[in-house]
């Protein structure tokens, strides 16, 4: 059983997120990149299914500018056998990134595709779905344990009543939870093994599908400063400024 | 499980400009050494921090080319100034009454921590292995004591010290020769300096504490290339400090403020002082309209030349501010650190190669043009000691009329943790309230630096004896852990009416300071799990 893993390059989570001044994106210059956490639980899935034996091979896959390249580098270094790096620049959405992943589906043929439920920077939680339409495969979303059985898998999801249980066949597109698992640590020797390990690049266009933008950013903007608290004298005025100034009762 | 292990040519600890200019160095004299270099922070870059006007006396001699290899050293410094401030006002002090030192139109206004990603990129580029995430945590030695290497540190520990599921040890990595390039009071530094003796006979070491903010600010109000440094107020004549602004590219400007760690009010906090200094019309000014982006602090040596410690020892160099390389009157260290990697390197290759001896590293310093720097710089620091005006005074005769040449040396005479005067001896400060606007407090900043240790971790800052700071130093000092430390980490809790010490290691933004300062010497600094600590962008 082959894993297909995609991992996405985005913004460190301890990195406090600045505005451009001209409201046309935010700063990314000089500023801390990680892998979306939910990926790395994603990897991390993909590698303890292999060490249990039940998948040969998985393949960390990332599309992005040149530097999305040490997210692949990472995803190898803790375990991932080869790496898939799609070269494209710019913003690419939900739908050109499952419509490229499905691309490549069509050519590896993986049995499962993993990837984290959603990214930290755009919070899109888009393109596992969009993916599973397209290729037609079954989906298990926000998974936080996954069993694999004979050419199924069960697959406990996150919801908002509480626990899913749910059974898909494979081939599936599974996203991942956090509380999935604890990724590991990247060891010195496993970096180092994961310099040698092999990463394809491919160019996005040459794949023949059409990742232009069909969303148009009209202006970014910090949220609104916090008002500061005031101290009410008395009950009466509580209620008397919940009704009148915050509407809220 | 035991640790693997791992054999360089030489393993350097730190990756800042003392520790990348020897990996470059060592390269380009011989390509075939294996040379490693380990990094604490996420990624190189993430804890350095510096003013920074920048000498290109180093990198010319190092990189000769590096206006062709698009190095972020691009803002000339176009004009200058000194202010002298009182509390309202400010006098202009004329530049050509600056000592040379001072002086800075051939310098550049840079970003250290760019400057060190872009050394990565070009000894990288050499072939140098760089392990950002790995602080180096122990020092392995051979059984006739000589340096064998260093080990890095285990991960996946719990609070309690016990392994986790994600239990990773550390890694042993032995070098012909280990290069310990940590910076100012480096852990591993700092037991090297005692194992081997390297202080005796020289004066107790110098610090001090060094914030630093960036502001975008209006356009009107901004100079690009424009260096001002100040004395004076906030400051008392007794106490050691001042500031600096440089005006960068891209509308920002680079605020700082550099307090010596060797006052004597316990209730003196360096972060309040800083934060009060910008709200003087001088700065204010500059500053009203525009907005903050990022903080932090670090503490940097200031002992110089009588302080400096003998930098080799058997199997293992120390360089940069791991031994203390930085000029203090020309508020500079990098181009120094810098120098000092370079003439480490060299001695290393003549030591693999001709078997000449570590020590040739002492020589071979003396010889250089850091040396000579030092030396005339050597009685600044030590006369500041008489107080703001006596100092400057004499600071204008050794430095102006004899240019460092006056015949006898300055003595330091306390290390900076025996300075403080108790508590109740000393006058209690009232710092203004935080506008948030001009002024912040500690927690909005630290949120700035990105910092963050993982989770249930052991704390990282040790205690001798965890019963001193109430018990002992609470009460003669008012446990001034609470002040000095720039990023909340110290606090004295009532609970049930009985006092509490508190750690909050996880704010820790890797300055130094408590390891420094504690009147005691009770804290410990040692290294957190890999990554931790702050994520500096261009700091």
């Amino acid at each position: 059983m082959k894993i297909l893993v995609a991992v996405k390059r985005v913004i460190d989570y301890n990195v406090q997120i600045r505005v451009k001044e001209d409201g046309s994106g935010i700063v990314t210059e000089n500023v801390k990149m990680s892998t979306n956490p939910p990926d790395d639980n994603a990897i991390e899935e993909a590698v303890k299914i292999k060490e249990a034996g039940k998948a040969t091979e998985v393949i960390a896959i990332t599309v992005g500018e040149e530097k999305s390249q040490e997210t692949v580098r990472k995803a190898l270094a803790v375990g991932a056998d080869r790496g898939i790096h799609v070269k494209a620049d710019g913003i690419i959405e939900p739908l050109a990134v499952s419509k490229i992943l499905q691309k490549i589906v069509e050519k590896e043929k993986p049995d499962l595709v993993f990837m984290g439920k959603q990214a930290i920077d755009d919070d899109c939680n888009q393109t596992g779905q969009m993916l599973s339409a397209l290729l037609d495969w079954p989906q298990a979303t926000f998974a936080s344990k996954i069993d694999v059985k004979d050419g199924k898998l069960e697959v406990t999801r996150e919801i908002d009543e509480g626990l899913e249980t749910i059974e898909v066949n494979t081939p599936a597109i599974v996203t991942c939870d956090l509380r999935l698992n604890e990724p590991r640590y990247a060891s010195l020797p496993n970096i180092m093994k994961a310099k040698k390990k092999p990463i394809e690049q491919i160019n996005a266009s040459d794949l023949g599908v059409d990742i232009s933008s069909k969303i148009q950013q009209i202006k970014v903007e910090e949220p609104p400063k916090r008002q500061a608290g005031i101290k009410v004298s008395s009950v009466a005025e509580l209620v008397q400024k919940l009704k009148n100034e915050a509407k809220v009762i | 499980m035991g640790r693997e292990s791992m054999e360089y040519d030489v393993v350097i600890i730190g990756g800042g400009p003392s520790g990348l200019a020897t990996a470059i160095r060592l390269k380009q004299l011989d390509s075939e050494l294996n040379v490693c270099l380990l990094e604490k922070a996420s990624e190189i870059g993430a804890h350095i921090l510096s003013g920074n006007v920048f000498e290109t006396r180093a990198l010319d001699e190092l990189l000769p080319n590096w206006k062709e290899l698009n190095s972020p050293i691009k803002t000339k410094v176009s004009k200058e100034k000194f202010l002298f401030l009182g509390k309202t006002k400010s006098l202009s002090w004329p530049t050509w009454l600056l000592p040379a030192v001072q002086q800075n139109h051939n310098n550049y206004i840079i970003s250290l921590a760019n400057l060190c990603r872009w050394l990565a990129e070009q000894a990288e580029a050499l072939g140098v292995e760089i392990f950002p995430g790995f602080p180096a945590s122990e020092i392995l030695y051979n059984d006739d004591g000589s340096v064998k290497g260093v080990a890095t540190q285990d991960m996946g520990i719990d609070k309690e010290g016990n392994q986790k599921d994600s239990y990773e040890p550390g890694i042993e990595l032995l070098g012909k020769v280990t290069v310990f390039a940590e910076g100012c009071r480096g852990h591993l530094g700092k037991q090297l300096i005692e194992k081997f003796n390297l202080s005796d006979g020289k004066d107790p070491q110098q610090y001090g504490i060094g914030f630093k903010e960036i502001w975008e600010v209006e356009e009107k109000n901004h100079e690009e290339g424009m260096v001002m440094h100040t004395a004076g107020w906030p400051l008392d004549n007794n106490t050691y400090g001042g500031s600096f602004m440089y005006h960068a590219e891209n509308k920002q400007v680079f605020l700082g403020y550099v307090i010596g760690l060797d006052y004597k009010n316990p209730h003196l906090s360096p972060f309040d002082e800083f934060q009060r200094f910008k709200t003087h019309p001088a700065i204010r000014k500059i500053i009203s309209g525009g907005k903050r982006i990022s903080y932090g602090a670090r503490a940097l040596i200031e002992g110089g030349l009588q302080s400096l410690p003998q930098m080799f020892m058997p199997g293992a160099l120390l360089v940069g501010c791991d031994a203390g390389t930085l000029n203090m009157p020309k508020i500079k260290g990098s181009h120094t650190a810098m120098k000092s990697g370079m003439i480490a390197a060299e001695t290393i290759i003549e030591n693999i190669k001709e078997n000449k001896d570590l020590s040739n590293y002492e020589e071979k310093f003396k010889n250089s043009w850091v040396y000579k720097e030092l030396h005339a710089a050597r009685n600044v620091k030590p006369s500041f000691s008489w107080g703001l005006i006596l100092g400057i005074i004499f600071t204008g005769i050794d430095q102006i009329l004899f240019k460092g040449k006056l015949p006898f040396t300055l003595k330091h005479k306390h290390a900076d943790h025996e300075t403080l005067k108790p508590a109740n001896e000393m006058p209690k400060i009232e710092y203004p309230k935080y506008d948030n606007v001009i002024t912040f407090d500690k927690t909005s900043s630290v949120y700035l630096t990105g910092t963050n240790h993982a989770e249930n971790q052991p704390v990282h800052l040790k205690l001798k004896d965890p019963n001193l700071p109430i018990s002992y130093t609470l009460e003669k000092f008012d446990e001034p852990a609470q002040r000095y430390c720039p990023a909340g980490v110290y606090e004295v809790q009532k609970e049930n009416d009985i006092n509490k010490f508190v750690i909050n290691s996880q704010n820790c933004i890797h300055c130094k300071t408590c390891d420094i300062k504690e009147p005691s010497q009770n804290i410990t600094w040692v290294t957190p799990e890999g990554s931790g600590g702050p994520k500096y962008g261009n700091m």
